[in-house]
C-alpha cells in the first residue's frame, strides 16, 4: 500500500501549479500524455495493486442502502479482478477493462463510514486518502456528504465517483472539476415527471409542497414547481419539514383545509417513508377534491424505503435513475441491466437497488477511464470521463458531460404497484422519459453559481 | 375552526406517546431515583415486539410454483406461512392481520423481563452514584440496545401495518356539522389515544388503590421508613422498572402502525419525554401526563401553515420554548414536589 505525502500546503502548491498549467496549455495533456505520468499525483501507486475508498453510511438511518452500494463495490473489483462472471464488463461499449485489475495493478478496497454526516463522511474520506492510500472516492446516499466529499476529494487531488446523490447542487454550484456524478438530479427528475403527470391528472391541479428543510428538499421543490407551473399546475403551499420529523400529521392536516388536489412529498428515506405512510393514513389517497381524485407525488423513489412504506406505496408516482427489470420490460436499449442483477442476484440473492447499480457502474467508469487514459493522474482520468460517450452499462446511451461532470441519459417514471408479488416488486415502471427531454444547459439557473475549476492531481 | 379541531387532535396523539414514555421515565425517577435515558430504547424494543411477534406469526415454509420464475429466471419459491396450514387460509390471514394487537401479550412479558433485567443487571449498580453517571451509563445502554437492534433488523423502517378493520380514518366534519372530509382522522390514531388512556388509568389505579401500589408509594415518600417496617422495598421498585418499561413497551407496539418502526426512533421520543418529565415536574406521575398532551396539542398547534406563516421555524424550537418559560415561572414545573432534584 502506498504511503500518502499530501498535506495541504501541497495541496495548495500542486493545484496552483496545475491550474496554472491547465489554463496555459488546455488542450496539451492527451492521454497519450498521461500515459507517462505515473507519478506526481497523490497516493500514485507503486506496487502491484491500487486501492479504491468506497466511503457508505454504515451506520445511521441509510445503514441499509449502504449495505447494498458496498455489495456492488465488492462486486465490481471482483469483476475488474477476473472474478465472477464480468457483469456488465460484458455488455459495457468499452472493452478496454479485461480482468486484469486497472492497467494490469489488481483492485483492492478500503471502506469508510460515512454515517450519512457531512463531517463524519469527510473524515472518513480523509483517512482512506492519507492512510490507506485510496486513488478514488466513491459511494454515498445523500447529497449533503456528496458535496462535503467532492470538496475534500478536489483539494487532495482525488477521483469522486459520486454515489446517490440528487440535489442539483452537485453538479451545479458545488460541482468540482475532480467529481463526477452518474445519478440523475432533481431537474430531470421534474423534467420527467411534469409530463407524466400531465397525462395523468390533468393540468388544472393544485399542489401542496411538504419540502424536507436542506439542500436536496429545496432544489428538488425548486425543480418540481417550475416544471409542474410550466405546464398549468399551481403551487398553493410550500411547506419546509425539519429532517429530523417522524411524524408528519400536523403537516398532513392543513393539507386537507387547503384546496390541494395535489400532495408532492420532497422527502426521502425515513422522512419520506413516515410523511406518506401519514399522509395514507389521514385518507389522502382517496380523497376527492370537486371531480377530481387526490393524488401523491414522491419525485425520489428508493426501492429500500418503498419497501419501509409497504402497502403505502401503491399508486404513486416517482422517479428513478435506473431499476432491476429495466431490460426485460423496455428491451435491448438497457442492455447491461440484466447482466448486472444476473451477477449481484446470484452472489447475494435479491436483485440490487439502484443505489447499488450506480456505484457498480461508476467503479467501472473510473477502471475504464484510468486504462484509456493510461494513466491514474486524476487528471488524465478526468480528461478520459469528460464528453465521455458509453453504453452497455443499463442505463442506455450515456454521455459525461464535459461542462459539469453530470451523466446525461434516460429517466425513470416509476409507479408503486397496486398488488406486489415479492418484497423486490414494489414498481412498475411507468416510461423511460428520453434523455433529450432532461437535458439542460450548464448554465440552467438551477445550476447557477460554481464553476468545475482545474482538475486537481494533489501530490 | 376545523383546522384547529385537526390539530388538537393530532396533539392529543402525539401527546399520547409523550405522556406514555414520560409517565414511564417518572415511574422509574420515582422510585428509584434514577434518570433513565435507555427509556427511549424500551419504546423502541417495544415496537419491535410487534415486529418480531409478526415474523413470528409470518414464519413461513417454501412452496416452489413451476409456473412462475424468480428474477433470475428460476422457478418461483413462494412462501406460505404455517398459520395457513394450522387455522386454514381465512383464520391464518386473519391472525396475521391482527399482528399488532395480538402483540400486546407478547410484549408484556417481554418487557417486564427486559426492565427487571436492565435494573437488575446494571442500574442497581448506579442507585448512589451521581445523576451524571446514570445518564452516562443509561444513555449508553441505550446506544447498544439500538445497536443491537439494527444488527438483526436492519437500518430500514419496517412496515407493521394495522388491522384491515381500522384502516381508514373516522370523518368528523359530519359528525360535528362541517362539510365532509374537512376533519378526517385515522382510526388506528383514536384507538392509540384511547389505548393510552386505558394505560395511563390503569397505572394510576394500580398505585392508588392496590396495596402493592400503596407500598411503592410509601417507598416513593420514604424509602427509609418503609425498610425500617421490615418491607423489601428494593424487590417492588425493581418490579416497578419493569411495569414502567411495559408501559414504554406498549407504546411502542401500538405506536408501529403509525410510523413504521426503525432502530432509531426511541431516540426520536427521548429527548422530548424528558422536556415533558421536566415541564411536568420531576417526580409527579400526574404532571407528566398532563405535560405529555400539554406539549404534543402545543407543537401540533405550532406546525399549523398559519403559525408558520407568522413564525417561521416555531415548530422547530416551541417545545423547549414553552419549557423556558414553564421552568422560569415554575421551576418545579407544573405539578413538581418541593426537594425533587434540588439536594
Amino acid at each position: 500500500m502506498t504511503k500518502s505525502n499530501f498535506t495541504r500546503r501541497g495541496v495548495m502548491k500542486t493545484g496552483a501549479a496545475a491550474g496554472a498549467a491547465g489554463l496555459a496549455t488546455p488542450t496539451l495533456f492527451t492521454g497519450a500524455v498521461w500515459a507517462d505520468a505515473h507519478t506526481g499525483f497523490t497516493n500514485a501507486p507503486q506496487g502491484d495493486t491500487v486501492t479504491l475508498g468506497f466511503n457508505v453510511p454504515q451506520s445511521g438511518p441509510y445503514a441499509d442502502e449502504g449495505a447494498d452500494e458496498l455489495r456492488a463495490f465488492e462486486l465490481a473489483v471482483q469483476h475488474l479482478n477476473g472474478e465472477g462472471d464480468g457483469g456488465m464488463m460484458q455488455t459495457f461499449s468499452s472493452q478496454v477493462l479485461d480482468g486484469t485489475g486497472i492497467m494490469g495493478k489488481k483492485v483492492q478496497f478500503v471502506t469508510g463510514d460515512t454515517q450519512t454526516k457531512s463531517d463524519a463522511a469527510r473524515a472518513s474520506a480523509q483517512s482512506m486518502i492519507q492512510r490507506e492510500g485510496a486513488i478514488m472516492i466513491s459511494g454515498g446516499s445523500s447529497s449533503g456528504v456528496a458535496v462535503a466529499v467532492q470538496a475534500l476529494c478536489q483539494e487532495a487531488g482525488i477521483i469522486f465517483m459520486a454515489g446517490l446523490t440528487h440535489a442539483n447542487d452537485t453538479t451545479g454550484k458545488d460541482k468540482k472539476a475532480n467529481g463526477f456524478r452518474h445519478f440523475f438530479n432533481s431537474y430531470m427528475s421534474g423534467a420527467a415527471l411534469a409530463p407524466i403527470l400531465n397525462n395523468l391528472y390533468g393540468s388544472d391541479r393544485k399542489a401542496y409542497h411538504l419540502t424536507a428543510d436542506y439542500n436536496w428538499g429545496y432544489t428538488t421543490e425548486e425543480a418540481i414547481t417550475s416544471s409542474t407551473e410550466a405546464m398549468g399546475w399551481e403551487t398553493v403551499n410550500a411547506v419546509k419539514t425539519p429532517l429530523t420529523q417522524t411524524d408528519f400529521s400536523s403537516y398532513i392536516a392543513p393539507v386537507l383545509q387547503s384546496d390541494a388536489d395535489v400532495l408532492v412529498l420532497n422527502h426521502y428515506g425515513g422522512n419520506m417513508v413516515n410523511s406518506l405512510t401519514n399522509a395514507v393514513q389521514f385518507g389522502l389517497r382517496d380523497r376527492m377534491v370537486g371531480d377530481k381524485k387526490f393524488e401523491i407525488v414522491v419525485p425520489l423513489y428508493s426501492e429500500l424505503m418503498a419497501r419501509g412504506a409497504g402497502a403505502n406505496i401503491a399508486g404513486i408516482v416517482g422517479s428513478q435513475n435506473w431499476d432491476w427489470k429495466l431490460e426485460n420490460e423496455l428491451g435491448d436499449r438497457y442492455s447491461g441491466t440484466n447482466a448486472f442483477v444476473k451477477s449481484f442476484g446470484e452472489k447475494y440473492g435479491f436483485p440490487p437497488s439502484q443505489a447499488a447499480h450506480t456505484c457498480y457502474v461508476q467503479t467501472l467508469l473510473y477502471a475504464d477511464a484510468v486504462t484509456r487514459a493510461g494513466s491514474f493522474n486524476p487528471c488524465a482520468v478526468g480528461e478520459a470521463l469528460e464528453d465521455y460517450e458509453f453504453d452497455g452499462l443499463g442505463n442506455g446511451p450515456t454521455l459525461y458531460r464535459g461542462a459539469d461532470h453530470q451523466c446525461f441519459k434516460d429517466v425513470l417514471v416509476v409507479r408503486g404497484k397496486e398488488n406486489p408479488e415479492n418484497e423486490f416488486d414494489l414498481v412498475e415502471i411507468v416510461e423511460a422519459t428520453p434523455v433529450d427531454q432532461v437535458t439542460y444547459e450548464p448554465d440552467h439557473p438551477q445550476f447557477a453559481g460554481g464553476s468545475l475549476g482545474t482538475c486537481n492531481p494533489g501530490a | 375552526m376545523e383546522a384547529i379541531i385537526l390539530q388538537f387532535l393530532n396533539g392529543l396523539d402525539k401527546g399520547s406517546a409523550y405522556a406514555l414514555i414520560a409517565l414511564g421515565l417518572t415511574l422509574i425517577f420515582g422510585t428509584l431515583g434514577v434518570v433513565n435515558f435507555a427509556h427511549g430504547a424500551l419504546f423502541m424494543i417495544g415496537a419491535f415486539c410487534a415486529v418480531t411477534f409478526s415474523r413470528l406469526l409470518n414464519l413461513s415454509h417454501t412452496v416452489v410454483d413451476e409456473s412462475r420464475t424468480d428474477f433470475l429466471g428460476n422457478p418461483l419459491e413462494l412462501q406460505v406461512p404455517y398459520m395457513y396450514d394450522f387455522f386454514g387460509v381465512n383464520t391464518g390471514a386473519a391472525i396475521i392481520d391482527w399482528a399488532v394487537p395480538l402483540s400486546i401479550l407478547f410484549a408484556i412479558p417481554v418487557m417486564i423481563g427486559i426492565g427487571v433485567a436492565m435494573e437488575r443487571g446494571l442500574i442497581r449498580h448506579f442507585y448512589k452514584r451521581p445523576h451524571a453517571d446514570q445518564i452516562l451509563v443509561t444513555f449508553g445502554l441505550a446506544i447498544v440496545l439500538q445497536e443491537v437492534i439494527k444488527y438483526f433488523y436492519g437500518a430500514n423502517p419496517i412496515p407493521t401495518p394495522a388491522p384491515q378493520a381500522f384502516v381508514g380514518s373516522f370523518d368528523f366534519g359530519l359528525m360535528l356539522g362541517f362539510d365532509a372530509g374537512s376533519i378526517v382522522y385515522p382510526y388506528w390514531r383514536l384507538i392509540y389515544f384511547m389505548f393510552a388512556a386505558v394505560i395511563i388509568a390503569a397505572v394510576f389505579a394500580f398505585l392508588q388503590f392496590t396495596t402493592f401500589g400503596m407500598v411503592v408509594r410509601a417507598g416513593m415518600a420514604d424509602r427509609e421508613t418503609v425498610t425500617l417496617l421490615g418491607i423489601d422495598i428494593d424487590k417492588r421498585f425493581t418490579i416497578m422498572f419493569g411495569i414502567a418499561a411495559a408501559v414504554a413497551g406498549l407504546a411502542g407496539v401500538m405506536y408501529t402502525p403509525i410510523n413504521s418502526p426503525n432502530y432509531h426512533m426511541g431516540m426520536d421520543f427521548l429527548v422530548l419525554s424528558f422536556v415533558v418529565v421536566v415541564v411536568g415536574g420531576m417526580g409527579s406521575l400526574p404532571g407528566a401526563v398532563l405535560a405529555g398532551f400539554l406539549l404534543g396539542i402545543i407543537e401540533a398547534f405550532a406546525s399549523m401553515a398559519e403559525v408558520l406563516d407568522v413564525l417561521p421555524g416555531i415548530n422547530q424550537i416551541i417545545i423547549y420554548l414553552v419549557a423556558i418559560i414553564v421552568l422560569l415561572t415554575r421551576p418545579r414545573g407544573l405539578m413538581g414536589r418541593k426537594g425533587v432534584m434540588e439536594e
